[in-house]
C-alpha cells in the first residue's frame, strides 16, 4: 500500500461518519467463523507444532548429540542386538533396528513429509487451477480434450505407475515429488472447471468482455479471485493425501531411499520388529496419523468457514444464550414466540 | 432526457452513429444422440434494421424472449451474429475478431441489468471502474486513481469508497458504478440493458435522471432497452418495439405512442398502467390471449398473427414490410397489413372493460 493511499484512508475516516460500519470481507468473515471453530484451531496448532519441530530437528539431534544417520551399535540396542525402548539410553523415543535415535528419525521423516505435502500441492495447485480455468473458459474442443485427459489421470492405477517410474528412474526426491504432483492436479482440476464453467456465465464476466478484456486476463482477475474458497480448501485437503503417498512410496521402497529418513520407510523396516518393538511401529505411524488428520480437520474447518450457511449455526448459539439472558432480566418477552427470538438476534 | 420531440431529421446522415442492416442471429439447439448435431435454431433476432443517432436514445421495448438483449449483445460485439452488418461511424464492426474490435469497444459500452450480477464481488469499487483504463493501457497508478474517484464524483458516490467492495452498496449505488465503469473510457454509444428493472421506483428514477444528464454532457447515445414503456418514454427519442424477434415498429417516441399502428404496440400501451385514474378507467385495454410462440418455430407470415385481434387470413400467409403506413411520418415505420388506425377500438378476441 502506498503512503497515499494511507493518507487517503486516514482522510476518509475523518470525512465520512458512515464510515463507522464497516463492511466485513469475505476473508473476515471466513476467518472470524474458523477462529471459533476448535477443532480447526487445534489443527492449527499441531500442524504449527510439527513444522517447528521438523524445522529444529538438526537442533534436537544437536541437543541429543544423536545425528539422524548415525548408529549406536553398542549403546543404541539391547544385549539381544534388538531396538531399545523409549527413555533407555538416553533415546527419548527408543531406537530402530541398527541402533538410531528413533524421535530424530522422526523428526527427519517430517521435513520429508512436509516438504513434499507442501511442494507437491503447490504444484498440483497451480497445474490444476490453471487447467481447469482454461478447459472451463474456453469451452469447446480444448474443454472435451483436457476434461478426458484430467478423467484418464483420474483413472490411472498411481501404485503402478509409481512402480514403473522407479523401476525406469532411480527413485529421487525430484521423481517423487512429481509423481504425486501428477497425481493431484487432476482432482482440483475437475473442481476449478465446474466451478468456471458456472462462473463464466456471470454478468460481470460479460462486462469485462464488452470492455475488451482478454480471455487470460478474465480468467485469472475475474475468474481466479471468485475460486479461491474453494481451492484453499482443495488444497488444505490435498496435503496430507501427498504426505500419505508419499509415505506409501517410501513404505513399498519406491520412495525416498535409507538412510535418508521418511515416515514411510521407518515404517517399512519396522514391520519386521513389530512384535519386540512397538514404539517402532507406533510414533512414526502415530506422526503420519497426528498430521494427515490436522490437515483434514483443517481442511474441513476452513470449508465450513467458508460456507455462510454455518453463520447461522453460530447465530442460533448465540440467539439462545441471548434470550437466556434476556428471560431472566426481562421475563416479559414470551421466550418461545418465534419474534422475542429474533428481537433478541439482532 | 429528450427536450425537442419533433421529429428527427433523417438526412442528418453525419448524426448517424451506428447503422444495423438485417441483423439476424440465430442460436442452433442441439440434440440427437452420441453425436450432437444441430436440430433447429432459435431464431433470436430475425431481420432487424435499426439508425443510432449521436447524442440521441432509442428505446427497445418487447416482452421477455423477444430478442432485445441478443440484439444488444450483437451491436456490442459480444456474440457473433449470424448475418446481416453494423456499421460504426461508417465503418462496418461486423463479427470482428476481439483484436480488431479493440478501439471500437472504448467507443460501445454496456450497463448491464443486474447491478449485483454485474460487478465481481471480488475486487473493489476503484478496481471495478478503473478496469476499463487497465484493459486499454489508459493512465496508470496514482493518475488513474484520480480519474477514477472523478468518475465515482460524477455519478454520485462518494469517491472515498474507493476500496469498498461492491457487497457495501446499495442496487442504485451499484448501479452507478455500472455507470461510472461505462463512462470511464467516454464512449460515444452506451447500450442499457434493463439498467433500472432491477431497481425500485424511486431509484430508477435518480439512475434515469443521472443518465440524461450525462447525454447532456458527453453528447451520449443510448441504446435503452426496457419493457417498461413509460420508462421507454421517459428517456427515448425514438422507439423500436419488438416481437419474435422482428420489429413490430419503429419511429419518433410521439408518433408511435400517440398513434401507435401496429396491434402489438397498442396492446402493450393499453397494458401499461395510467397514473390518472380517469384515463385508467376510461381505457379499452386489449388482453393478449395465449402465450408467446417458440422462436425455435416462429408462426409463419406475421409473427402476432396467431395473437393479433385483427388478424385475418393474410396474415398467416404474408410477411407484412416494415414500411411507413398511409398518414404516417416517413420515419413511423410498423409491420402490419392491417394497421391500427386512429381511434379505433380494438374490438375482438379478448377485449374487456378495464375495470
Amino acid at each position: 500500500m502506498s503512503v497515499s493511499e494511507l493518507q487517503f484512508q486516514a482522510g476518509s475516516v475523518e470525512a465520512a461518519p458512515e464510515q463507522a460500519i464497516e463492511g466485513r470481507s469475505q476473508w473476515q468473515l471466513t476467518w472470524r467463523r474458523l477462529r471459533h471453530d476448535k477443532m480447526a484451531v487445534a489443527s492449527v496448532i499441531v500442524i504449527l507444532l510439527m513444522t517447528v519441530l521438523a524445522l529444529i530437528a538438526p537442533l534436537i539431534a544437536s541437543l541429543l548429540h544423536h545425528p539422524v544417520d548415525v548408529a549406536y551399535p553398542n549403546t543404541g540396542l539391547s544385549a539381544a542386538g534388538l531396538p531399545l525402548s523409549p527413555g533407555t539410553h538416553g533415546f527419548p523415543l527408543g531406537t530402530d533396528y541398527v541402533g538410531r535415535d528413533l524421535l530424530v528419525r522422526i523428526l527427519y521423516g517430517a521435513r520429508i513429509s512436509l516438504f513434499v505435502g507442501l511442494v507437491t500441492t503447490a504444484i498440483a495447485t497451480v497445474a490444476g487451477v490453471t487447467i481447469g480455468m482454461v478447459a472451463g473458459y474456453f469451452g469447446g474442443w480444448i474443454d472435451t480434450v483436457l476434461a478426458r485427459f484430467i478423467d484418464a489421470v483420474l483413472a490411472f492405477p498411481v501404485v503402478v505407475i509409481a512402480l514403473a517410474l522407479a523401476a525406469r528412474f532411480s527413485p529421487s526426491l525430484t521423481i517423487i515429488i512429481g509423481v504425486i504432483s501428477f497425481f493431484s492436479w487432476a482432482a482440483i482440476s475437475r473442481i476449478v472447471r465446474g466451478q468456471t464453467l458456472s462462473l463464466k456465465e456471470k454478468e460481470y464476466i460479460e462486462a469485462a468482455r464488452s470492455l475488451g478484456a482478454g480471455p487470460w486476463r478474465i480468467m485469472f482477475l475475474d475468474i481466479m479471485p471468485n475460486l479461491m474458497g474453494p481451492v484453499i480448501v482443495l488444497a488444505t485437503l490435498s496435503i496430507p493425501q501427498a504426505i500419505v503417498f508419499e509415505a506409501t512410496l517410501s513404505f513399498l521402497g519406491i520412495g525416498i531411499q535409507a538412510p535418508t529418513a521418511s515416515w514411510g520407510n521407518i515404517l517399512a523396516e519396522a514391520q519386521n520388529f513389530y512384535q519386540e518393538a512397538w514404539w517402532y511401529v507406533v510414533f512414526p505411524a502415530a506422526a503420519l496419523l497426528i498430521t494427515t488428520l490436522a490437515f483434514n480437520l483443517l481442511g474441513d474447518g476452513i470449508r465450513d468457514a467458508m460456507d455462510p450457511r454455518t453463520e447461522r449455526i453460530f447465530n442460533a448459539r448465540t440467539d439462545r444464550k441471548n434470550r437466556k439472558n434476556s428471560r431472566s432480566r426481562a421475563g416479559l418477552a414470551d421466550p418461545g414466540s418465534p419474534l422475542a427470538a429474533t428481537t433478541d438476534g439482532s | 432526457m429528450p427536450r425537442d420531440t419533433g421529429a428527427l431529421e433523417a438526412s442528418l446522415s453525419d448524426e448517424v452513429l451506428v447503422q444495423v442492416d438485417n441483423l439476424v442471429k440465430y442460436f442452433p439447439v442441439r440434440g440427437g444422440g452420441l453425436i450432437s448435431r444441430t436440430i433447429g435454431q432459435v431464431q433470436a433476432v430475425d431481420g432487424v434494421s435499426l439508425t443510432l443517432r449521436r447524442g440521441q436514445t432509442m428505446g427497445l421495448v418487447g416482452e421477455t424472449g423477444c430478442g432485445k438483449s441478443t440484439l444488444a449483445r450483437c451491436i456490442a460485439g459480444l456474440i457473433p451474429i449470424t448475418s446481416g452488418k453494423v456499421t460504426f461511424e461508417g465503418r462496418d464492426i461486423t463479427n470482428l475478431s476481439r483484436r480488431a474490435m479493440q478501439p471500437f469497444r472504448r467507443e460501445i459500452q454496456m450497463i448491464f441489468q443486474d447491478p449485483y450480477g454485474s460487478l465481481n464481488p471480488r475486487r473493489r469499487v476503484g478496481s471495478i471502474i478503473g478496469e476499463p483504463f487497465a484493459i486499454h493501457h489508459i493512465s496508470s497508478g496514482e493518475q488513474r486513481k484520480r480519474a477514477v474517484q472523478e468518475l465515482m464524483e460524477r455519478v454520485g458516490l462518494n469517491p472515498e469508497h474507493f476500496n469498498r467492495f461492491p457487497a457495501e452498496f446499495s442496487g442504485g449505488q451499484r448501479q452507478r458504478i455500472g455507470v461510472a465503469r461505462a463512462l470511464a473510457l467516454r464512449p460515444k454509444l452506451i447500450i442499457c440493458d434493463e439498467p433500472v428493472s432491477a431497481l425500485d421506483v424511486s431509484i430508477q428514477a435518480q439512475v434515469l435522471n443521472l443518465l440524461a444528464d450525462l447525454q447532456d454532457d458527453f453528447g451520449l447515445a443510448y441504446l435503452f432497452i426496457a419493457h417498461d414503456l413509460e420508462v421507454v418514454r421517459h428517456v427515448s427519442h425514438d422507439v423500436t418495439v419488438m416481437y419474435l424477434g422482428r420489429i413490430a415498429e419503429q419511429g419518433p417516441k410521439t408518433p408511435v405512442y400517440e398513434s401507435p399502428r401496429h396491434p402489438y404496440t397498442a396492446a402493450l400501451l393499453s397494458a401499461a398502467p395510467a397514473a390518472d385514474p380517469d384515463a385508467a378507467q376510461a381505457r379499452q385495454r386489449i388482453i393478449l390471449t395465449g402465450d408467446v410462440p417458440s422462436p425455435i418455430n416462429p408462426p409463419s407470415g406475421c409473427r402476432f398473427h396467431p395473437r393479433c385481434p385483427k388478424a385475418q387470413g393474410l396474415c398467416s400467409e404474408a410477411e407484412p414490410e416494415l414500411q411507413s403506413k398511409p398518414g404516417d411520418p416517413a420515419v413511423h415505420l410498423t409491420a402490419c397489413h392491417f394497421p391500427v388506425q386512429d381511434g379505433e377500438i380494438l374490438a375482438r378476441a379478448g377485449r374487456r372493460q378495464s375495470r
